[in-house]
């Protein structure tokens, strides 16, 4: 699968959940097993208004999203990974007016389990935050057809 | 109004009003909170904008989490004599249920409170506060 199957596949997926939407992740880089998303700044979801800085839950949110994502780029069919845990370290603020990205990778993926890692983090900045993650297989048949093939770009 | 002024009038009043105004996020996922004495519950009525996977539907878990992180840091708050909002330092979350496209709820616990750190466990849930949808506890940094 070269890279562009699989960020247009992540893209699909992303863009049909209504808070990824609203908040614009969008696919930074997509590669065998690994995936980054990118989280735009907004004032809507700034934590603290006297520093502008975001909430730490719209980071949850992307990592949550870019950790349950990254199996589309390890799978060959789609499969929705339902999260089982999420476990974030927030190292530091992130910087007002700056996008933040997350990478995820695929740690370990079991027939019931897959393992994930992810770190956020701004252009030329350290990592902001940290997020280790398990996340179910419930196998493909959980997600209707017409969903898998919308993502998977083999509508008829 | 200050920070420490809009914290200082939400500990007095017990009106969330201002102290949620304050906060772009928890407007911008719909949060709300009611004391009940000192019993504080947290409240995230249903919204198209917080929903994830669309075939349940469900609302994203990123929304789920931030939601009890929104929640954990207020009721923190309303537990010190200090008006800053204390500052996060790790979260951990475990799924329970799927959370249904309805309104959610979350409560608090003060689990310990130490000189620098407090320990915070959170409980969300939908129909019955004994079929919790999540778990999650969080470390805050409190201000010296």
């Amino acid at each position: 699968m070269t890279d562009k199957v699989l960020v247009d596949r992540v893209a699909r997926f992303i863009n049909i959940l209504n808070q990824a939407r609203d908040l614009g992740l969008a696919v930074a880089d997509a590669d065998s097993g690994q995936l980054t998303l990118c989280l735009p700044y907004s004032e809507k979801i700034i934590g603290n208004p006297e520093t502008r800085v975001i909430h730490g839950g719209a980071i949850t949110t992307l990592m949550d999203t870019t950790s349950g994502s990254v199996m589309i780029c390890a799978l060959d069919e789609f499969e929705l990974c339902p999260t089982l845990d999420l476990r974030v370290d927030y190292m530091r603020p992130a910087e007002p007016d700056k996008a933040v990205y997350a990478r995820a990778e695929i740690r370990k993926m079991t027939r019931n389990i897959v393992f994930t890692r992810c770190e956020a983090y701004q252009e030329g900045g350290e990592v902001i935050a940290t997020c280790v993650g398990t996340f179910m297989r419930i196998g493909r048949e959980a997600t209707p057809k017409a969903y898998r093939d919308m993502i998977m770009g083999t509508e008829q | 109004m200050t920070t420490s002024d809009i914290l200082r009038h939400t500990q007095e009043s017990g009106d969330f009003t201002r102290l949620l105004e304050s906060i772009p996020y928890a407007g911008y996922i719909g949060l709300q909170c009611d004391r009940f004495g000192d019993d504080i519950i947290f409240r995230l009525p249903r919204k198209d904008s917080n929903l994830g996977n669309p075939m349940l539907p469900a609302i994203h878990g990123g929304v789920i989490g931030g939601f009890m992180e929104v929640s954990a840091a207020i009721y923190l708050m309303m537990s010190q004599d200090t008006f800053r909002l204390p500052k996060i330092v790790d979260f951990s979350l475990d799924y329970l249920r799927a959370g249904l496209d309805r309104e959610t709820y979350a409560e608090c616990h003060l689990t310990r409170q130490g000189n620098r750190v407090a320990n915070v466990m959170i409980s969300a849930w939908q129909k019955s506060r004994r079929e919790p949808i999540a778990t999650a506890r969080a470390h805050f940094l409190l201000d010296q």
